[in-house]
């Protein structure tokens, strides 16, 4: 059966497949009790850093545009499903229900950033594109901490200023408090949700690649002027990658917002720091290789839990890595290398083909 | 007009100094390698360092100690570029250069911070001149400003004239027009853009040397925001063209202190990412950037 399907499939199956076993073997250790509780803590944050790398390779490695503001739509997903499930605690006492429409609403309202940033964003190419990403990242983390929004029995209240700005009734309560963000989330999130939503993200973005769209899309990026001159409409393609990348990061900022009891905004999970943290997954995992992506991102999450030691040089080994890799894939001179040197591997792959 | 309006616009031209100084490393480094050398920002901050272990922990004198911030980020650009970017000149993928970059101030960034840790420093001033006071005591401008405000104007004349009339500089502006036809010409075009990283990793130092006495600590992040925003100066006057970074710079910086002064002090940041957007998309090539048609 497995020869008659096409090359494609084949792949899409194994990746789905390494998914799914990779988290049955999880959920069975999880239930034996034999590993950790701190490596258990992690199993969320390894969902959504998964989901982040595969989307941000969507507009990486297959629309081909540096997107530096990826975190940025996560955090509009943290904010707008955390403060949904904070004012529907009492009102909706269905966990799952909640989190669900939570779920969706984080992800219309990254979707919708993602069209209305992308409408101007994706007019540029190359590293005008990279850094207007990067200043509307750093534009939606400031505007958050600025936020202050409140609610008593008059309805909500919004201020940017401080709390006191606000005018509340004395039986009103804060929701939103600028730079100390949300608190008391419901925590909502577990590993098996975070699973599904993995499943979810790839089906799309598998599907996505290997629909009419995905090769049009593929084809902006292999030449933009002869997909143009071949009526491919650029903007509606670059438009829909970029908006399932940002509505799919949305997803992944959901799963981290009822996650943790705290949300608040700064550099090291919404900010640019973050952002290039989820470039270096794509980068190591290979630009435009899914499956690539969620083994950089289930790796270089896990190891830094296991190897407390290098802690300190973690990042620096990430800089290196990057740059090594970098020079070793795309320098003319390596790959002339490359073909020289280890030829002698692929003629023997196709021999056996 | 009263004297804070001043007072501010003074502080901006300062603060825009500095971002200009940076953006001319930016727009020179972007004119000839078409690179967008994200490292940058990260090589104020070492020079930065440089100049405050010279001081601090040698006890040399501000100026050796500006001397010696020249030379090792004079040295380190070149090491940068003939590492990380010249290998991937000739790359099929833009974004390939980018992503290195990217990971060079990184790199930069975590080799500082082991090296130094991450808590803020005190950086001793360099300009030892108090400053004037004007107007019966209402208007004090102090010395780093006036001196920022000076260099910047010097560094900008002498590079223009450089730029204009010396035989490297005539290089420069060919290799960044032509690269194949400067090469056939018998122009070093390797020689002529190790120069130009030599030269904007030497303003960087002294960028970081003027930034870090106006705002006087540094940790290992120091370099990032400016660097950024000196991009922005960069855009917003029209990459590539010197006086355009130097236009840029000024306006930005006096944008950014009036935004913190009369909006709100959280916003500044965002305020001048807003203004790099709203140039992209109103006028792409800056208030004096050239257009170049695209060849099929």
């Amino acid at each position: 059966m497995l020869k008659k399907m096409n090359k494609n499939t084949k792949s899409n199956l194994i990746t789905y497949g390494m998914v799914i076993i990779a988290f049955i073997i999880m959920q069975t250790l999880i239930a034996t009790g034999s590993i950790s509780s701190l490596l258990e803590g992690i199993m969320v944050p390894i969902c959504i850093y998964v989901i982040m790398a595969v989307s941000l390779n969507l507009v990486v490695g297959i629309l081909g545009e540096l997107s530096l503001g990826h975190a940025g739509f996560m955090c509009v997903g943290a904010f707008s499903s955390a403060f949904f499930s904070k004012c529907m605690k009492d009102v909706i006492e269905n966990g799952i229900l909640r989190f669900l429409l939570a779920m969706l609403i984080g992800i219309a309202v990254a979707a919708i950033f993602g069209i209305i940033i992308g409408i101007p964003v994706l007019r540029l190419k190359g590293d005008y594109l990279a850094i207007v990403t990067l200043a509307f990242g750093e534009i939606i983390k400031n505007l958050v901490n600025v936020l202050f929004i409140g609610k008593d029995s008059n309805g909500f209240h919004f201020s940017t200023k401080d709390v006191m700005g606000l005018n509340m009734e004395p039986d009103g309560t804060v929701i939103v408090n600028g730079p100390q963000g949300i608190t008391g989330t419901p925590q909502d999130s577990t590993f098996l949700i975070g699973f599904i939503m993995i499943l979810i993200t790839l089906f799309i973005v598998l599907n996505m690649i290997n629909s009419r769209d995905g090769r049009a899309i593929m084809a902006i990026r292999d030449n933009r002027i002869a997909a143009e001159s071949v009526g491919i409409n650029i903007t509606k393609y670059k438009l829909m990658a970029f908006t399932v990348s940002a509505a799919l990061a949305g997803g992944a900022g959901v799963l981290y917002a009822h996650n943790l009891s705290t949300l608040t905004a700064n550099t090291n999970n919404f900010g640019y720091n973050q952002s290039i943290m989820i470039l270096v997954f794509v980068v190591l995992g290979g630009i435009g290789n899914i499956r690539g992506s969620i083994i950089a991102a289930v790796i270089l999450t896990l190891l830094p839990e296991l190897l407390r030691g290098l802690q300190d040089y973690r990042m620096l080994i990430y800089a290196i890595v990057l740059i090594a890799m970098m020079l070793f894939n795309w320098a003319p001179k390596a790959i002339e290398w490359r073909e020289k040197h280890l030829s002698f591997f692929r003629k023997k792959k196709e021999a056996v083909k | 007009m009263n004297m804070s309006f001043i007072s501010y616009l003074i502080n901006g031209l300062s603060l825009g100094s500095v971002y200009a100084i940076i953006a001319l490393g930016y727009t020179m480094v972007y004119g000839i390698a078409k690179m967008l050398n994200f490292a940058h920002g990260d090589v104020i901050m070492i020079g930065a360092y440089m100049a405050l272990l010279a001081m601090t922990q040698a006890g040399l004198s501000p100026v050796i100690a500006v001397l010696i911030a020249i030379v090792v980020c004079t040295v380190l650009g070149v090491v940068i570029e003939r590492i990380a970017y010249k290998p991937l000149r000739n790359a099929a993928s833009s974004l390939s250069v980018l992503i290195t970059a990217i990971g060079v101030s990184y790199l930069l960034q975590n080799i500082a911070l082991l090296a130094f840790g991450s808590n803020a420093k005190t950086f001793p001033s360099v300009i030892k001149w108090s400053g004037i006071t004007l107007a019966g005591g209402q208007l004090s401008i102090s010395g780093v400003t006036i001196v920022t405000i000076g260099v910047c104007i010097v560094i900008m004349i002498v590079l223009v004239a450089f730029v204009q009339k010396s035989k490297p500089g005539q290089a420069m502006r060919a290799v960044s027009e032509d690269k194949g036809a400067a090469q056939l010409m018998g122009i070093n075009v390797n020689g002529t853009i190790a120069l130009t990283f030599a030269i904007g990793s030497a303003l960087a130092a002294i960028a970081g040397v003027l930034y870090c006495s106006a705002y006087p600590s540094v940790t290992p992040y120091t370099g990032a925001m400016p660097g950024i925003k000196a991009f922005v100066a960069a855009v917003f006057g029209g990459i590539g063209s010197i006086p355009g970074a130097f236009i840029g710079g000024l306006l930005l910086g006096i944008i950014e202190i009036f935004g913190r002064a009369y909006i709100t002090s959280q916003m500044a940041d965002a305020l001048v990412f807003a203004v790099l957007i709203v140039v992209l998309l109103v006028k792409p090539t800056g208030l004096l950037g050239k257009k170049i048609q695209e060849k099929v």
